[in-house]
């Protein structure tokens, strides 16, 4: 294992990439395919599973084994290809709209069952494939094509359904960050259960800039908040702001003004099973707050595809049918011994051709 | 005393009927396996309400089990009963139309008072008469007061002392039809080990129940039923939904695949998803879905990973299915889609049987989306359909949709056990040339493409719901679609050398050719064999392939001066042959009751063409 020598290249495959140019799919393709040649798993190992949307096209792109299915439904048929082989590295890739609208019912299942994949969700908050459409993600009053007058009707935060279906991980990251996506997709790589990663990226088309505020070169040190387990949360270009606790609530605060020290700045922890502070971490926007980014949470807990193989057998070892011919013949059964019988009920014996 | 009267019949059918908390399908089950021990052949019909406890004594909450056994081959329940148990009033009114003239009422008398009187809305205290009931032969047991009697010094409650009432009613039958209690009370034995004083009292009401009928043959008549000649062998009861999960088990074995099923619960189809849960021995992964969707779509993730994969349901099911059948055409992986047949549309009557999804099954998707479609005939066949289907699966690349129906479902006959080793071999598909591999490359006879998944080195590629070329490259070329589409057309019919030629059960040619499908076969057989013992020039040919169908179809139909197609839906298979063998002329009987044919109403159809 570990003396598999991936370059990006190896991921890549044939198929010519039809993303619109400039699309923030692109980066994360290539942070995906960075982090899967860091990984020493063999290539054949990883399915890549979507759903529909534009980042759903994104298994043609891979060398990989991929499988584009249907609108919304990459989490289950994932689910269905990582209980069949628990032994893959199966990765979803899913939009705002495919994940969060027509696929809500299976994203929130799949955290719930914390079955061991990689998810990853590419938020542009806007219907792309289908020309601009307002999203489960985009603003309240936000005026889309099907929203001349502006929408009547609030968002998803992603995190919040995570946390809501008791979700094992979850991270945040920026499409032109692609260091940052790499190290966040490796994290939940090797992260056991469902690992969703929400990847803030920019439709160039239908919704330019959406995410500018937050990605603004000018501002970012402000309005960013890269999380690293056991860092305490600093941020501002000389790390002189810092999220601290007050009353019961996270606030921003300058080290050395009001009181506060180093030492009153929150240090995160990832690993902490109460999501109170995770859920706070991933409600912070701006203007209040730096939006967090990177592994905002991470804990263990059961992961259904291995529960499901070891009470697989565990069953095996204390039931006593190992095979069918066994099955058939448990029970109550009788035998016929009468040699003048009919021959079956006629004309319902099976024929096999 | 009076000599006991003894009732010599060939077959005779029993209606267990009560209140749905009654107990009224354990009793039947229960009274169905002793007697198939026996050696009758049997056939049995619950027929259950919808609620699971609709308001008591009501008819809305009447659950019934009839039972038909003999001593020659039973191919149905029984259109009517011999013997009518009423655990109540409701039961009479409900089940007076079931009953065979001449016929037997035991009922608990003690049941039947006022309040239960009005409760099933009779008018007077003549609830037989007013059911048209008096030429019947009615015995009155005080069936809740000799329980009471019975258990009274066990120190149980009320509630629990009537609960065992059904044990009186089905020690009684017993008496009256010669059967052991060993098996009855074994079964108690072993059901509720844990509870050595349920144990005790209802072996003690059982008993009571037997010698009553014993201590009164004045009055109450016995019948003998032989055993049945059937062919040798191992026996055992199954039903349907039994019988289907087990033979996707054998399918499993034989491909050595991993079974993999992901559904949702949907009554009749349940108890599938149920049996296979049991299975975790033999390495069975059922997912428990979140809703139908997900219950295909995470098989389709199994096949596609490599497993031999399946979904179940029923109609409504089916319909929320359709999208991703689509999605298992284009990616042309093998999967095996069970629709458990019931009343519709909509939710209709969800624990009633009908055959009224075979559009659905046909044409129900978006796009040209072929599938192959079976159609299983008798409970124990469920075996044998449910491991065709995945052999045509996983041997052609193609999802097949089998048709089985709560008539089947929740019916059970006995069934001659086959050994592993005389089923036919199953060979999936499974790539094995890295080099040559590309993922729409087909085999020149069958049309089939290669099988590879993750964890095939080398064999690395992409599919999904987009039409794709031979490479498996995205390609929207007007060209190479409208080729595609007849591909997966035409690998649907090449399953034909699959298919076992129509046989006709009567003569090759003849009068009327009474055509039917799927679960209708048992009353279908039984008319046609009736006619023909009457003289009358009548066959049957029952379709169990249904898409493609059997190459001699045209054939066996153009023998037969008339064609009369049998089914319970409005005439679904009726319209396809005329859509697909527009020579014939079509008669058709239709029935959508929720309930199966009767023998006798088929017999009336077939009379009606005779004479025109």
């Amino acid at each position: 294992m570990t003396d598999l020598k991936y370059t990006i290249k190896d991921f890549k495959s044939e198929n010519e990439v039809r993303w619109c140019p400039g699309c923030g799919d692109y980066a994360i393709m290539n942070a995906v395919q960075r982090t899967m040649a860091g990984m020493g798993i063999p290539r054949e190992k990883f399915a890549v599973i979507s759903g529909i949307g534009c980042s759903s096209r994104f298994p043609y792109y891979m060398s990989t084994f991929g499988f584009h299915t249907i609108h919304g439904r990459a989490a289950a048929v994932a689910s269905g290809v990582k209980a069949a082989n628990p032994d893959l590295s199966v990765w979803v890739i899913t939009g705002d709209g495919d994940a969060m609208a027509i696929g809500g019912n299976h994203f929130i299942h799949l955290i719930r069952r914390n079955m061991d994949l990689n998810l990853v969700l590419f938020n542009n908050r806007i219907y792309g494939l289908t020309k601009g459409q307002y999203s489960p993600t985009s603003d309240r009053g936000v005026k889309t094509k099907t929203s001349p007058f502006g929408t009547v009707e609030d968002p998803f935060v992603p995190g919040q359904l995570v946390i809501g279906a008791r979700g094992t991980f979850f991270a945040r990251s920026i499409d032109s960050n692609i260091k940052l996506s790499q190290e966040v997709f490796d994290g939940a790589a090797k992260h056991k259960g469902t690992s969703v990663v929400e990847v803030l990226q920019n439709c160039v088309i239908f919704n330019n800039g959406i995410h500018n505020a937050i990605t603004d070169p000018n501002h970012r040190a402000d309005r960013q908040l890269i999380l690293e387990h056991g860092k305490p949360m600093l941020f501002g270009e000389e790390n002189e702001k810092g999220i601290i606790f007050d009353k019961g609530k996270l606030k921003v605060a300058k080290v050395g003004e009001n009181g506060v020290t180093r030492d009153d700045v929150l240090v995160h922890d990832a690993n902490e099973p109460d999501p109170t502070i995770h859920m706070a971490l991933i409600n912070m926007q701006l203007p209040d707050f730096p939006v967090a980014f990177g592994v905002i949470r991470s804990v263990s807990a059961p992961v259904y595809d291995v529960e499901m193989e070891a009470q697989i057998k565990t069953v095996q070892q204390t039931r006593k049918i190992k095979n069918v011919d066994e099955l058939l013949s448990s029970g109550n059964t009788w035998e016929v011994t009468t040699e003048n019988g009919l021959t079956g009920k006629d004309c319902s014996k099976f024929e096999f051709k | 005393m009076k000599d006991a009267k003894v009732i010599e019949l060939d077959e005779v059918a029993i209606r267990f009927s009560g209140d749905s908390g009654d107990g009224m399908q354990l009793t039947g089950t229960l009274f169905s396996d002793a007697t198939a021990l026996l050696g009758n052949d049997i056939s049995t019909f619950p027929d259950y309400p919808s609620e699971i406890r609709a308001p008591q004594g009501t008819v809305g909450g009447v659950s019934g089990f009839q039972v038909q056994f003999g001593q020659k081959q039973i191919n149905t329940p029984g259109d009517y009963a011999h013997v009518l148990i009423a655990m109540n009033p409701a039961a009479v009114k409900a089940n007076a139309k079931f009953m065979k003239p001449g016929g037997t009422i035991i009922y608990d008398s003690d049941a039947f008072n006022e309040k239960n009187l009005n409760k099933a809305n009779f008018k007077t205290d003549d609830p037989f008469g007013e059911c048209n009931l008096d030429d019947y032969f009615k015995i009155p047991v005080p069936i809740s007061s000799l329980t009471k009697e019975g258990l009274k010094d066990f120190g149980l409650d009320n509630k629990s002392v009537l609960r065992s009432k059904n044990m009186f009613a089905l020690g009684l039958v017993c008496w009256m039809f010669n059967r052991p209690l060993d098996y009855i009370e074994e079964f108690i034995k072993n059901k509720f080990a844990k509870k050595p004083v349920v144990v005790e009292s209802n072996v003690k009401v059982l008993h009571d129940g037997y010698n009553y009928g014993m201590n009164m043959q004045h009055m109450t008549p016995s019948y003998l039923v032989n055993p049945a000649n059937i062919e040798k062998g191992t026996y055992r009861n199954i039903n349907g939904n039994h019988a289907t999960a087990w033979g996707l088990l054998a399918a499993a074995e034989k491909s050595g695949l991993e079974l993999f099923l992901g559904s949702y619960p949907i009554t009749p189809a349940t108890d599938i998803l149920s049996a296979l849960s049991e299975r975790k021995d033999l390495g069975v992964k059922t997912f428990q879905a979140e809703d139908e969707i997900a219950g295909i779509t995470s098989a389709i993730g199994a096949s596609f990973a490599g497993d031999l994969a399946v979904t179940t349901t029923s109609g409504p099911g089916l319909a929320l299915k359709s999208e991703a059948i689509g999605l298992a055409v284009m990616a042309e992986l093998p999967l095996v889609i069970v629709n458990v047949q019931r009343g519709g549309p909509s939710t209709g009557l969800p624990t009633k049987t009908e055959q009224s999804d075979l559009m659905q099954a046909l044409y129900g998707r978006n796009g040209e989306s072929p599938v192959v479609v079976l159609a299983a005939s008798t409970p124990s066949d469920c075996f044998w359909y449910a491991f065709k289907a995945a052999k045509i699966a996983l041997e052609r690349m193609v999802p097949v949709l089998l048709l089985t129906d709560g008539f089947l479902g929740n019916g059970s006959e006995p069934w001659r056990i086959p050994k592993m080793s005389e089923l036919p071999s199953i060979t999936p598909r499974v790539a094995k040339d890295a080099g040559s591999f590309q993922a729409y490359k087909r085999d020149s006879e069958n049309l089939a493409r290669e099988w590879a998944f993750p964890g095939m080195a080398g064999f690395e590629h992409r599919i999904g719901g987009l039409e794709k070329n031979e490479t498996g490259t995205v390609s929207h070329d007007p060209d190479n679609h409208q080729k595609n589409t007849e591909i997966r057309e035409e690998k649907v019919q090449r399953v034909v050398d699959m298919v076992p030629d129509l046989e006709t059960c009567g003569d090759d040619e003849g009068d009327v050719l009474v055509v039917a499908w799927g679960g209708t076969y048992g009353h279908m057989i039984s008319t046609v064999r009736e006619l023909r013992k009457e003289g009358k020039n009548v066959s049957l040919a029952h379709f169990n392939y249904i898409k493609p169908l059997p190459k001699n179809t045209a054939d066996v139909f153009s023998k037969f001066k008339k064609i009369i197609v049998c089914e319970l839906n409005l005439g679904q298979f009726a319209s396809y042959l005329r859509d697909k063998m527009p020579q014939f002329e079509y008669h058709q009987n239709n029935k959508v009751k929720g309930l199966p044919f009767t023998v006798n109403e088929l017999k009336q159809s077939v009379y009606k063409l005779l004479e025109d």
